[in-house]
């Protein structure tokens, strides 16, 4: 269904994919901005110099050894733990909610919720550093209180999209947690 | 409503015939176990199927028909399979094709006595049955539905986890058993087993009997009267050895029960502190064989006395720093004697103690260190015992010292209530006003004042000591977190989550196959394994753990005051 480009919210180009695999089964997928090489070679070559400088001071040559050493293990562990490629929800009415988000190591960590804890899915505000966002998030069910909600789930929270984003993902995932509540209970 | 398909993948390509499995119809979903092929009679499968369900307590029936034809499509096939709906009443009827190699499948539902004539939409989920029947599902739902009865609130994973767990016996017949009924499911090809498996299997029964009789003896010598006497109890119930060799006794004792284990849970916990064990047996002969190569514990035993020496004469420089002016402070001289000859005839008594002991020291600790064999954690905890008794001159300092502290500490807060004309009320557990006679006051202020001015030698003593102590205390404390460590870690469960990690899920994740159009919504279900965090909480084996008594603030406040702190509490000890 095509790619689309907003905005996060601290200003970096997102982009919005949309899929439709059959009636009641989609796939959202908000790509985040990869990795600069602009700020990776400042990162090391900060480290490098205040290596270098301390080398200086100590005559030992085992400090630029640790830096590169740092410098790998960080990147590595960086890349694989924190920096995020992609955050994808996928819709199957009748089965659930997956929420993924592959790092750029490869690496994927998913989580389905089964439509049968989903109370909904809404669109929230919150106090973020100095600024307030909009993020999107499931509701649970509380399984004692049909009232209740034992827990909120946030959503997209490495690429933080603005509000016209999050409109069309909420638009989208409403169309499908509808048809749920007019289908008959039991067949 | 939507009606899903849960499909075992080994089914793929099978040859025609119907499918078995069960039915949920809460959640509109069918769990396809097996594929039974032609020819077979009717009467015979419901008869098999109606076995199955009594033995496995899970509704198997017929859920529909099932078609690969390699060629064309056969018309008279397609007619026959819908007959067979006839026969195998169940509603709806299934009717999955397969063309050739194609990935896309037909799917349709016949309903005779449905309300709406509209066609629903199918989703066809595949999933391993191997795996899904091994793993055991974590999520915090599938622990509720076994006490919940409302069937809204079950999970409807757990329920497909639970048919495919449960039906075992379905699986143990295959294509090539010569009865009526040839089944294809994720055994078909064979069954497969391990002969080094089904061998140990054999050997463990009479190897857990061996081991309860010696157990058994060796906890009757433990209970008998003879060590029940005040000294050595005393003892035993100090040395912290004494209790991890208890605790693995009662992990022994565990294990070689000859009761098979109900749940997971339980025998997670046997393989848990089976592992546990068997590691901690072989770091211990490792360090053995370590200590003894090279005659290391007699260099061990030779460095212990001179190590003892030079502690002892650390502590008499620094009461001799005390007794001057210590960092500057100006002491009260006579009580500063008092105290410090004191403590130093106290060293002096120790050192003759430990040169007494100096010739048996090698071979006591010779004796001693065989006893890593039993384990590492017995080896370290030997290790905190022995930190304890050759530092016990340091616990002694500073319990006199934190008794004459704490007396001094009541005394002045005592007399200044006087001073002030006030009075400690008991029966009413508050301060009162009272009116004292003149030489009361007099006395009580003349008191209050060589208290007050005694207090900054006491308190430096106290101080000193104190520090002293809680050094050791923290040495013997990591060694307690270490022993723990090594205890509870539930090292099989993270060997199965490295190697095995289907066996522990967490829940599920679906993947979106290809697609055609016309054709029903085709998912893959993966397991999604547990984080290692989780398998840790979950698993974690309970032991004796030490954790600290008082909060920081409790603490502080008894260091204030001079009460005697032990901040290391034991599970098994009583409250004083």
């Amino acid at each position: 269904m095509g790619e689309r480009r907003y905005r996060s919210a601290s200003g970096a180009p997102v982009a919005l994919r949309r899929r439709q695999h059959s009636a009641s089964c989609r796939e959202l997928s908000v790509r985040c901005p990869r990795l600069q090489l602009r700020s990776l070679s400042a990162v090391t070559s900060a480290v490098w110099l205040a290596a270098y400088g301390l080398f200086v001071l100590s005559e030992n040559s085992m400090v630029l050894s640790a830096a590169i050493f740092i410098t790998l293990f960080g990147l590595i562990i960086y890349l694989h733990f924190v920096k995020v490629d992609q955050e994808s929800l996928l819709v199957i009415g009748s089965l659930g909610i997956q929420v993924t988000s592959s790092y750029a190591s490869g690496r994927e960590s998913t989580t389905f919720i089964e439509m049968g804890q989903v109370k909904d899915v809404v669109i929230n505000e919150a106090i973020h550093m100095q600024k307030v966002i909009y993020y999107l998030c499931i509701l649970l069910q509380d399984p004692g209180d049909p009232q209740g909600v034992s827990e909120v789930v946030p959503l997209f929270q490495s690429s933080k999209p603005r509000l016209d984003c999050l409109i069309e993902v909420y638009k989208s995932c409403q169309e499908i947690l509808e048809q749920r509540k007019t289908a008959p209970q039991s067949s | 409503m939507v009606l899903k398909v849960f499909f075992p993948s080994c089914c793929s390509s099978a040859e025609s015939g119907i499918l078995i499995g069960r039915w949920i119809s809460k959640q509109n979903s069918a769990v396809i176990l097996a594929v039974v092929h032609f020819p077979f009679i009717p009467v015979q499968v419901k008869q098999y199927l109606s076995e199955v369900q009594r033995v496995t307590k899970v509704s198997v029936s017929v859920l529909g028909s099932w078609s690969n034809s390699k060629q064309e499509k056969e018309e008279s096939l397609s007619e026959f399979l819908e007959d067979l709906g006839t026969i195998f009443s169940h509603e709806p009827w299934i009717q999955i094709s397969k063309e050739g190699d194609s990935k896309f499948w037909s799917c349709s539902t016949l309903q005779k006595h449905s309300n709406n004539p509209k066609e629903e939409e199918i989703i066809l989920v595949y999933y391993d049955q191997r795996k899904v029947m091994l793993s055991h599902l974590h999520s915090p739902l599938a622990t509720a539905t076994s006490t919940d009865h409302k069937a809204d609130d079950a999970s409807k994973l757990s329920a497909v986890f639970d048919t495919v767990a449960k039906s075992k016996i379905l699986f143990m017949t295959d294509r090539y058993d010569d009865g009526p009924i040839k089944l294809t499911h994720w055994q078909s090809d064979g069954v497969e087993a391990s002969i080094i498996m089904e061998l140990m299997k054999q050997a463990s029964v009479p190897a857990c009997m061996l081991l309860t009789f010696l157990l058994s003896l060796i906890s009757g010598i433990c209970r008998s009267r003879v060590l029940k006497f005040w000294p050595l109890s005393f003892l035993w119930s100090k040395l912290s050895t004494c209790e991890q060799l208890g605790h693995r006794l009662q992990h022994l004792q565990f294990i070689s029960s000859n009761k098979k284990a109900q749940n997971q849970t339980q025998l997670m916990r046997k393989a848990n502190i089976f592992v546990s064990l068997l590691i901690d047996v072989a770091l211990g002969i490792l360090l053995m064989s370590w200590l003894y190569r090279k005659n290391r514990i007699g260099h061990l035993a030779d460095t212990l006395i001179p190590v003892a020496d030079h502690v002892a004469e650390e502590l008499q420089d620094l009461l001799q720093w005390l007794m001057g002016a210590p960092a500057g402070l100006k002491m009260n001289r006579a009580l500063d004697q008092v105290l410090g000859r004191f403590f130093l005839y106290h060293i002096h008594l120790w050192i003759s103690y430990i040169h007494l002991m100096s010739p048996f020291i090698e071979m006591i600790l010779w004796y001693v260190g065989l006893s890593a064999c039993l384990g590492l954690t017995v080896a370290l905890c030997i290790l905190s015992d022995i930190i304890a008794l050759l530092t016990f001159h340091i616990y002694c300092f500073y319990v006199y010292g934190a008794r004459l502290y704490c007396l001094k500490i009541y005394g002045l807060s005592s007399l200044w209530r006087l001073f002030r004309g006030k009075k400690w009320n008991v029966l009413r557990q508050r301060v009162d006003s009272c009116s004292y006679d003149l030489d009361q006051l007099f006395i009580g202020t003349l008191l209050f004042t060589i208290l007050l001015f005694l207090l900054p030698t006491t308190a430096l003593y106290y101080l000193v000591f104190t520090l002293l102590r809680l050094l050791v205390v923290i040495v013997q404390g990591l060694i307690h977190l270490l022993v723990d460590l090594i205890d509870s870690l539930p090292l099989y469960s993270i060997i199965l989550r490295l190697c095995r990690s289907y066996r522990l899920a967490a829940g599920v994740k679906f993947r979106v196959l290809e697609q055609q159009d016309g054709k029903p919504l085709r998912l893959l279900m993966q397991i999604n394994p547990l984080s290692y965090s989780s398998v840790i909480q979950t698993y974690r084996l309970p032991t004796y753990s030490c954790y600290p008594k008082d909060s920081w603030t409790s603490l502080c406040k008894k260091l204030f005051l001079g009460e005697l702190i032990y901040p290391w509490k034991h599970k098994g000890e009583k409250q004083d």
